[in-house]
C-alpha cells in the first residue's frame, strides 16, 4: 500500500511529504526522506522491543502492560522528588499528561532542551526572537547563515526544502539568486559549498558577532585587524552582504549554545538581527533537532508557563535552568526516582548523572532498546509516532504538523501508557 | 436530566428587553427552560446581579504568538503564580497567563465565552490544541487573511468568487470562526521589511491596496454567510495622526447585513490620534466616535489602556518593530508564509508619560461618544492594552464620572489639553455595561441565535451573577463595589453547570469550540482547483493535505454551517 503525504518523525524538519510503502504490516519503500529519515522508517520496526521488560536479579525478564505501568506508578507514587525527563521524541498529546502528572506528583518534568537549545531560549527570554516560519524563507530569502551547524549531517534536508536547493516565490532562479554564509570552527560539509566560509577559532563566536554588530552600526573604526581567527577585511564583507541582502535567514545549532558563552553567543546572535533589520528584513530560527523538541516546549508553555525545566514541588510552577534542570538534578543526586520518556540520555549525559540514574528506580518509555536500557529496572515499548501512531509535533519554526500513521504493530502508544501510569497515580493521589 | 433554579435573581437581559426585573431562572440539561421540578439543584440569587454569561469578541488567548508571549517571558510568568489545587491546575503569568490561569480568571469574572482574536492559518492546530487546555469556556478564533496570497492574486484578477471561495475553504480546513484582517497588505510588505501607510499603498509585488483587501473581503464575508462580520484591525496602528486612514477604511463600509453589522472594527482606541507626531499628539475619538454614530453597519470595540505593565501581541508584525525602537525592550517576531505575520513586545503603560495618558482617555472617550452601547464593544485587546482583569476597573470608569475625574488628577497634568475625557458627563447604566459586555458581542459575532449572549427560553445557561445590588448601590458614588462586585462573581454557570462561585472554582470542565463552515457549490471548491493546488503545494512549506486541522483537534464543538452564495 502506498501512503502519501507522511511525516518523518526524526528531525526538526519534521519533512510531511514522504511515500511510504507498506507490504504486509512491513515498511518496502520510503520516497522523498533523507537516509536518517528513511532508515528509522525502514528499520524502526524490526528493531522494537516486543515487550516491557523488568529487571530480573542481574538480567531481565518480559512482563506485561500491566505490571509495567504498576510498577511506573508505583515508583513515582513512592518517591520523594521525582524527574520525569525526555520527551523530545514523542507526541504532544503524551506531553501533556506528562505535564499533569508532574503536576499532582510534586515533580519536576524536563525536555531534553535542558542539553541543547536551553542556551537559546534564555537568550530569546532575555531579547526576543525575531523569527518566521520556513516557507518564508525559502520564498523571500536571498541570503542564508548556516552558523555553528552542520544541516548536511543533521538536518538533511533543510536546504533542499527550505533554502539553498529551494524554489522560491519571489527568486527567477533560487539556486542561483541565493548566497549561502557559513560560520562554523572546522569545514563542515555544508562549508564546502558556501559562498562565503567564515572559520572561527574555537570559543569565539561572541567575538565574531560582537564585531559584526559593530560594523553593521556604522564603527568599523573599533574592529581589529583579526577577530577570532578572521579577517577584517571578511568580516566587512559578510556584514555588506548582510545589509545588502533583502532578506536574510540566520541558523544556528548546538555549536553556538553549547561553546563558550553559551546563551551569551545567542543573545548577541538575536541582537545582531535585530540591528540589520534596521537596515533590511532579516530573521533568525535554532536548527532544533529531535522532531517534537520543540514541542515539548511548546506545550510545557501553556500548561506551565515554562518551556523546560519546570519543578512543581511546591505546588507552583517553578522554573530556574541550573537548578531545575535534569542534568543539575541528577548530579545532585536529588531525585529518588525517574521516568524517561522518548529520549536517551545515556548516550548523552555526563557520568556522574547516568550513576545516579542507575542506583534509583529508573522507568524508560521507548520502543527501541538504547543506551538508556541498562541504566533502567523496567521499559515499556510503546508505538513510534509518525509511523504506527498519530500524533501532532511541532516543527523547529513552530508550526503544528499532525502525524500519521501508517502502520499497525499491536504497540500501544505513549500517550496511553502514560495515561495508564497517570490513572493509577490518580487513584491514590487525588487531585 | 440534569435541573438547576437560580432563584430571586435581578435580572438584566437586554436582548429580551429585560433591563431590570426580580425572576427566576430555570435550567435543564444546559438551556434555560420554562420550569423545572421540585428536585432541582438550587441556587438563591438573593436579588444580586444576574447577568448572561461574559463574552469577549476580542481577546488574544491561545495559539502560536500567545505562547511565544509566555515563553519568552519568565518574569510575567512569575508574576501571575498560584498552587495546584483541588479540581485547580497550578497557575503562571499575569499579562500572558497560561491556558489554565486565563479560563479560571475569566471564569471568576462571569466571562463563559472567548474569541481568539488572532489565528495563522498555518498555525491553526496549535490555537485548538490549546482551546482544549481551556476548560471553562465557549472558544472561537478569528482566521487572517490580511496577507493571503491565494486571496491576493484573485483581488487582482478581479475575481471576488474566487476570493470568497479560498476564505471559505480556509476558515472550514482550519475550523475558524470569522475573517480576520491585521493591517492588511501591511503584513505582506513585512515580508520584505516593509509596511503600507493606509489604505490606497500598493502592496509590493500583488498591487493590490488595503482598501481592495478589505472590499474584497467583505463582499466575501456576505456570499459565505457567515456568522461574524470582517473583523478589521486597520492599518497604521499606533501611529501618531492616524486618524484620518481609520475615518477612510470606515467610510469604505457599505451596509450588507441587517442582522448585524457589516464590518466589527476592533481595539479603534489604537487607532483614533491625532497629531502629526509625539510632540503634538492628541485624541481624535471625537470624530471617529462620530462616524460610528452615523454608520449602523459598523461595530467597534475600545481596545481601552490601563496603567501598569502588559504584553503587547499582534499578527501586525511592523507595528510591533516600531514599538519595539521606541520602548527597546526585547521583540519577537514571527511572520507566517503566505499568510500573515506577528510581534510581541511587553510594555509598561505609565500615568506620567503623556502619551500613554492620552491613549488611556481615548478608549474611554469613545465608550461615551458612542452613543449607541451595541456598536461599541468593551475590550482592551486583552493583553495588549492591559490584561482582561482589568475589565472591571474599566466597567466602573465608565458608570462613574466622580471615578474618572479622581484617576484623571493622576495622570499626565497635560492630558487635559489633548482630549475631551474631563468634559464628558455621561455615566453608562448597568444595562448598557450587559450590553457592552456580551448581549453586544453576541450580537456582533452572530451567536445569538445559538442561544448565546441571553438567557430567553432555548439559551445555553451560560449565567453570571455578580454580588451587587442594583437598587441599592449608586455606581456612580460607589465605584469601588462595582469593581469588586465584577472581579468575582457570585456564580458563574456554564452550560447549567456552576463552575466558580466567589473566587473559586469548582469544576474541571469541558470547552466548546464554536467554528463556521460555509457550504460552498462543488464547482467553486477551490481545494478541486488545480491552479489552486498547484500554488499551494510549491510555495508553503506543508503539504495541501496536511494542511486542515483534523477533527480530533476539537473535542466538544459546534459547527455553524451556512449556505453559501457561491
Ligand atoms: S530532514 Fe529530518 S525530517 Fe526530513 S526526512 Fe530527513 S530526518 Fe526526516
Amino acid at each position: 500500500m502506498i501512503h502519501r503525504d507522511m511525516v518523518c518523525p526524526f528531525c526538526g524538519c519534521l519533512c510531511d511529504d514522504l511515500v511510504v510503502e507498506t507490504e504486509d504490516g512491513q515498511v518496502v519503500q520510503v520516497d522523498n526522506a533523507c537516509t536518517l529519515g528513511s532508515n528509522k522508517m525502514m528499520g524502526a520496526w524490526q528493531h522494537r522491543l516486543k515487550s516491557p521488560v523488568m529487571r530480573d536479579g542481574g538480567g531481565w525478564r518480559d512482563t506485561t502492560y500491566e505490571e509495567a505501568c504498576e510498577y511506573a506508578a508505583g515508583v513515582l507514587l513512592d518517591a520523594d522528588r521525582p524527574l520525569m525527563y525526555g520527551w523530545s521524541s514523542t507526541q504532544g498529546e503524551a506531553q501533556g499528561i506528562g505535564v499533569s502528572m508532574a503536576e499532582l506528583l510534586g515533580g519536576v518534568i524536563d525536555s531534553t532542551t535542558s542539553v541543547c537549545h536551553g542556551p537559546s531560549i534564555l537568550a530569546i527570554q532575555e531579547v526576543g526572537h525575531p523569527g518566521c516560519t520556513l516557507g518564508q524563507v525559502k520564498n523571500r530569502a536571498d541570503l542564508v547563515i548556516y552558523w555553528a551547524c552542520n544541516p548536511t549531517e543533521a538536518h538533511p534536508r533543510h536546504m533542499s526544502r527550505y533554502t539553498t536547493y529551494a524554489d522560491g516565490f519571489f527568486m527567477e532562479n533560487a539556486f542561483r539568486d541565493r548566497k549561502l554564509i557559513v560560520v562554523d570552527v572546522r569545514k563542515s560539509d555544508t562549508a564546502s559549498i558556501a559562498d562565503e566560509f567564515m572559520q572561527v577559532k574555537p570559543g569565539g563566536d561572541y567575538a565574531v558577532l560582537s564585531a559584526l554588530r559593530a560594523i553593521v552600526r556604522g564603527r568599523a573604526d573599533v574592529v581589529p585587524k583579526t577577530v577570532a581567527g578572521v579577517t577584517k577585511e571578511q568580516l566587512v564583507r559578510v556584514a555588506a552582504l548582510c545589509k545588502e541582502a533583502r532578506f536574510g535567514a540566520l541558523f544556528f545549532g548546538v555549536g553556538l549554545t553549547m561553546a563558550p558563552g553559551k546563551y551569551k553567543n545567542v543573545r548577541n546572535a538575536i541582537e545582531l538581527v535585530d540591528e540589520l533589520n534596521r537596515h533590511t528584513k532579516w530573521t533568525l530560527t535554532p536548527l532544533r533537532g529531535h522532531y517534537n523538541v520543540y514541542g515539548s516546549n511548546e506545550v510545557f508553555t501553556w500548561m506551565t508557563g515554562y518551556p523546560y525545566a519546570v519543578d512543581f514541588s511546591r505546588q507552583i510552577a517553578f522554573y530556574n535552568p541550573g537548578e531545575t534542570t535534569a542534568v543539575d538534578i541528577l548530579a545532585r543526586q536529588e531525585c529518588d526516582a525517574c521516568l524517561i520518556v522518548a529520549s536517551d540520555p545515556g548516550a548523552h549525559f555526563p557520568k556522574q548523572c547516568l550513576e545516579h540514574l542507575a542506583e534509583i528506580p529508573t522507568v524508560l518509555i521507548d520502543p527501541m532498546q538504547t543506551a538508556t536500557t541498562p541504566l533502567c529496572r523496567c521499559q515499556i515499548p510503546t508505538a513510534v509516532t509518525g509511523m504506527d501512531a498519530s500524533g501532532t509535533a511541532y516543527r523547529m519554526d513552530g508550526v503544528p504538523i499532525h502525524l500519521k500513521k501508517f502502520l499497525d504493530l499491536g504497540y500501544p502508544t505513549d500517550t496511553e501508557i502514560i495515561g495508564r501510569i497517570f490513572k493509577q497515580v490518580k487513584e491514590v493521589k487525588h487531585p | 436530566m440534569n435541573e438547576l433554579l437560580i432563584k430571586n435573581a435581578f435580572v438584566i437581559d437586554p436582548i429580551n428587553n429585560i433591563t431590570g426585573e426580580q425572576m427566576d431562572l430555570a435550567v435543564r440539561d444546559g438551556r434555560i427552560v420554562e420550569d423545572v421540578g421540585a428536585n432541582a439543584e438550587v441556587i438563591d440569587a438573593g436579588g444580586c446581579l444576574t447577568l448572561p454569561g461574559g463574552i469577549d469578541s476580542h481577546t488574544h488567548v491561545c495559539g502560536t504568538k500567545v505562547n511565544f508571549g509566555r515563553y519568552m517571558s519568565p518574569e510575567d510568568m512569575r508574576a501571575g503564580r498560584e498552587a495546584r489545587r483541588g479540581v485547580k491546575h497550578a497557575t503562571s503569568g499575569y499579562s500572558v497567563p497560561t491556558t489554565y490561569a486565563n479560563s479560571y480568571r475569566y471564569a471568576i469574572m462571569g466571562y463563559t465565552t472567548l474569541l481568539e482574536g488572532a489565528m495563522a492559518p498555518l498555525e491553526a492546530r496549535h490555537t485548538h490544541e490549546e482551546f482544549s487546555a481551556t476548560p471553562l469556556q465557549d472558544m472561537m478564533a478569528n482566521t487572517l487573511f490580511d496577507g493571503n496570497w491565494g486571496v491576493m492574486e484573485a483581488i487582482r484578477d478581479g475575481d471576488t468568487e474566487r476570493a470568497a471561495a479560498i476564505v471559505g475553504w480556509t476558515i472550514s480546513a482550519v475550523k475558524g470562526f470569522g475573517i480576520k484582517i491585521t493591517n492588511p497588505g501591511g503584513t505582506e510588505a513585512w515580508g520584505w521589511g516593509k509596511d503600507v501607510t493606509c489604505i490606497r499603498d500598493p502592496v509590493p509585488y500583488f498591487e493590490v491596496t488595503p482598501a481592495e483587501i478589505i472590499e474584497t473581503l467583505i463582499r466575501s464575508c456576505e456570499m459565505l454567510r457567515l456568522p461574524h462580520s470582517v473583523h478589521l484591525h486597520c492599518n497604521n496602528l499606533g501611529k501618531p495622526g492616524n486618524y484620518g486612514c481609520t475615518m477612510e477604511t470606515f467610510n469604505l463600509v457599505p451596509d450588507l447585513n441587517d442582522k448585524r453589522q457589516t464590518l466589527y472594527a476592533t481595539h479603534v482606541q489604537f487607532h483614533s490620534y491625532g497629531g502629526s507626531g509625539w510632540k503634538d499628539f492628541c485624541s481624535k475619538a471625537e470624530p471617529v466616535a462620530g462616524l460610528v454614530n452615523n454608520r449602523p453597519q459598523i461595530v467597534i470595540d475600545m481596545g481601552q489602556v490601563m496603567f501598569g505593565k502588559t504584553t503587547t501581541m499582534t499578527a501586525d508584525g511592523p507595528m510591533e518593530f516600531n514599538l519595539y525602537r521606541l520602548h527597546h525592550n526585547k521583540w519577537s517576531n514571527h511572520d507566517v508564509e503566505l499568510e500573515t505575520g506577528s510581534g510581541i513586545i511587553p510594555v509598561l503603560y505609565r500615568r506620567k508619560n503623556l502619551v500613554n495618558s492620552i491613549m488611556w482617555a481615548i478608549g474611554l472617550e469613545l465608550a461615551l461618544l458612542v452613543e449607541n452601547p451595541w456598536q461599541c464593544m468593551l475590550t482592551t485587546d486583552n493583553p495588549n492594552g492591559a490584561p482582561f482583569v482589568k475589565y472591571p476597573e474599566i466597567i466602573a470608569l465608565l458608570m462613574s464620572k466622580k471615578y474618572r475625574d479622581a484617576e484623571f488628577a493622576t495622570v499626565h497634568p497635560e492630558t487635559g489639553s489633548r482630549t475631551v475625557l474631563p468634559s464628558l458627563e455621561r455615566e453608562l447604566d448597568w444595562n448598557e455595561i450587559a450590553v457592552m459586555t456580551r448581549a453586544g458581542q453576541a450580537k456582533a459575532l452572530g451567536i445569538t441565535d445559538i442561544g448565546k449572549g441571553h438567557l430567553g427560553l432555548g439559551a445555553e445557561a451560560d449565567i453570571a451573577v455578580y454580588p451587587l445590588k442594583v437598587g441599592e448601590i449608586d455606581p456612580a458614588k460607589e465605584y469601588e463595589q462595582v469593581i469588586e462586585g465584577f472581579s468575582k462573581a457570585k456564580w458563574t454557570i456554564k452550560r447549567g453547570r456552576p463552575m466558580a462561585r466567589d473566587g473559586e472554582i469548582l469544576v474541571h470542565g469541558e470547552n466548546t469550540t464554536i467554528w463556521a463552515d460555509p457550504v460552498i457549490r462543488p464547482d467553486r471548491d477551490i481545494a478541486q482547483d488545480p491552479d489552486f493546488c498547484e500554488m499551494f503545494n510549491h510555495w508553503y512549506s506543508v503539504r495541501m493535505s496536511n494542511y486542515p486541522v483534523q477533527d480530533e483537534y476539537l473535542q466538544r464543538n459546534l459547527r455553524m454551517q451556512s449556505e453559501a452564495d457561491l
